[in-house]
């Protein structure tokens, strides 16, 4: 499309100032990042002189970098697949007919939208050793007092993360999966039906490839979150016990807010954004996004 | 009839199924606001008590006269006057966009995934800067970055809002003698109500709901809501009442303003892939 002059003064003029303010945010932290982390400044030393690649050699040895990366990894692992399917079978039992559907929906909806934290905080009080409503039903189903503690023992920490993290995301991708299978065109059911397809049949045939556009995207959307997976862990066991379930953003606002490695945690934080651009460059090139 | 009794059957089974997940999605928030009307000889008690056995509002009378229930001003201040700016710039980059083609598809495409970015990487930078230009705990340090973080998804959703309007009609605008800043505002603008409607309440949200900013860039002056919660966290035991009532003050907005919209919620948070 050809504009003219004045057209296209009009339009820079529109896009200016959302521009200047993007680059602030997304540019300018690209560029500070860069020039701190080849510096060496520490909590106690304000070292501007330059250091080279001594933060960046520093990433490799540190393992409790790549622990939490790897810890970041296995939530992602185990949550995405679980809100998927769980998300999905919701929304296949809720595409019938049934009543009541618009109070059960209304009422599905509410995890998505509270806060992080707060779903954290929530969680904390349900899986509180002796007040909370957990192991009072555990207790009452083994006929004994029982505490178990959720958020302080090593192999329960991360059912109980995840079991939070999954609580408050199904939702998301049930009504994203509901709202694609009522668009799934009825006409080819009812024909796939006559031809006596089976249901799993029909599945993998029709609905799958008609809902799997909203599908990667809901997928990716959920993949982005998980990486930067903070409020919720935040909140039940601020990475404990001990450094367990400790995430890559956790990780690195303990270096950089707590521990005041300032310069290591440029190095950290550059290393995310570069490992997340790859993959999101690759996941917009397979998710059509862009009409 | 065998089939109807059958269909009856496999219905009963549905809604039970139904009732069951829902049940368990819904109780934690039952349970969460619940302890913020209990006594704490309630909360503390064991067995638990399901249910208050009065109701009373007394937890949230010390967050008032305490001064914590501020921090929900304080979250209102941010997430409106940065839902408004952003709305206003992004929507006008949008229409650049969707209409002009400005910055081609790689503009659009840089714009969405400056949202992907992980917040935590973003904000580390931004404290710094804020240290330096003495923004760090200001209305106005918070606001600028919500607004900042904001504008890809207003950018976004509202181009494909736009793109929704027929392109003839600001055309005959434009016959009619009306300049390009009056076609926005008599013709875009009112066209595209429900979705400017819908997205600055989704951008409203984000910044409501947002921890690790504010965790970062607020000390004691403007503290939100989110960050005031995790104040009652305690080494060895949290405390419930407060922890509750302050979830509930903050939570409650967000349960209203949603409850309004359900119509726009599924292609608010596809990104704008589903429409509604």
């Amino acid at each position: 499309m050809r504009l003219s002059s004045r057209d296209r003064r009009f339009s820079l003029s529109l896009v200016a100032p959302s521009i200047f303010l993007l680059l602030l945010v997304g540019v300018f932290p690209l560029v500070y990042l860069l020039v701190v982390s080849f510096q060496g400044i520490t909590m106690t030393e304000l070292d501007t002189s330059f250091q080279g690649l001594r933060n960046f050699r520093m990433l490799f040895d540190d393992e409790r970098l790549w622990q939490s990366l790897l810890h970041t990894v296995i939530f992602t692992a185990i949550a995405l697949p679980l809100e998927l399917v769980l998300g999905l079978a919701m929304a296949q039992l809720f595409i019938d007919k049934l009543p009541g559907r618009p109070v059960f929906v209304a009422l599905l909806v509410l995890p998505v939208v509270v806060s992080p934290i707060v779903a954290g905080a929530t969680w904390s009080l349900m899986f509180d050793q002796r007040f909370g409503p957990i192991n009072e039903v555990i207790s009452w189903m083994l006929g004994g007092e029982t505490t178990i503690l959720w958020t302080i023992k090593p192999d329960l920490v991360y059912p109980a993360i995840l079991l939070a993290e999954i609580w408050q995301w199904t939702p998301f991708m049930f009504l994203l999966l509901l709202a694609a299978l009522s668009a799934v065109d009825k006409s080819q059911l009812e024909a796939a039906a006559i031809d006596g397809a089976g249901w799993w049949r029909t599945f993998f045939r029709i609905v799958l490839p008609a809902i799997w556009p909203v599908m990667a995207i809901a997928i990716l959307i959920r993949a982005l979150d998980l990486f930067r997976l903070f409020d919720i862990v935040w909140a039940l066991t601020k990475g404990g016990p001990g450094t367990m379930t400790e995430t890559i953003s956790i990780f690195a606002y303990v270096k950089g807010f707590q521990q005041f490695e300032t310069s290591y945690t440029a190095a950290v934080a550059l290393m995310i954004i570069v490992l997340l651009s790859v993959v999101v460059m690759a996941a917009l090139k397979r998710v059509e996004l862009t009409r | 009839m065998r089939s109807a009794t059958r269909h009856r059957i496999k219905l009963a089974l549905r809604l039970a199924a139904a009732s069951a997940i829902t049940l368990f999605f819904v109780f934690p928030i039952y349970w969460l606001f619940m302890i913020s009307f209990k006594t704490a000889d309630e909360i503390y008690s064991y067995p638990p008590t399901w249910w208050p056995g009065q109701i009373q509002f007394n937890s949230y009378a010390v967050l008032f006269k305490d001064g914590d229930a501020t921090t929900v001003w304080n979250s209102f201040v941010v997430a409106s006057a940065s839902t408004v700016i952003a709305m206003f710039l992004g929507t006008l980059c949008a229409y650049a966009i969707a209409r002009f083609r400005t910055g081609g598809d790689h503009l659009a495409n840089w714009i969405i995934s400056q949202r992907m970015v992980p917040p935590i990487a973003v904000v580390f930078p931004i404290f710094l800067l804020y240290v330096w230009l003495k923004l760090v705990d200001t209305y106005i340090g918070l606001i600028l970055l919500y607004t900042a973080f904001n504008l890809p998804y207003v950018i976004w959703m509202m181009r494909g809002y736009i793109l929704d309007i027929p392109r003839a009609l600001e055309e005959s605008a434009l016959v009619d003698g009306c300049t390009r800043w009056q076609v926005l505002w008599k013709v875009v603008f009112p066209m595209c109500r429900a979705g400017l409607f819908a997205t600055a309440i989704f951008t409203f949200v984000f910044a409501w709901n947002d921890f690790i900013f504010a965790l970062v860039l607020t000390r004691t002056e403007v503290t939100t809501y989110t960050v005031q919660v995790t104040h009652y966290f305690g080494g060895q035991s949290n405390f419930w009442a407060k922890i509750s009532a302050m979830s509930v003050l903050g939570t409650v907005p967000i349960f209203i303003i949603v409850g309004f919209m359900q119509r726009y919620l599924v292609r608010g948070m596809s990104l704008g892939a589903i429409k509604g």
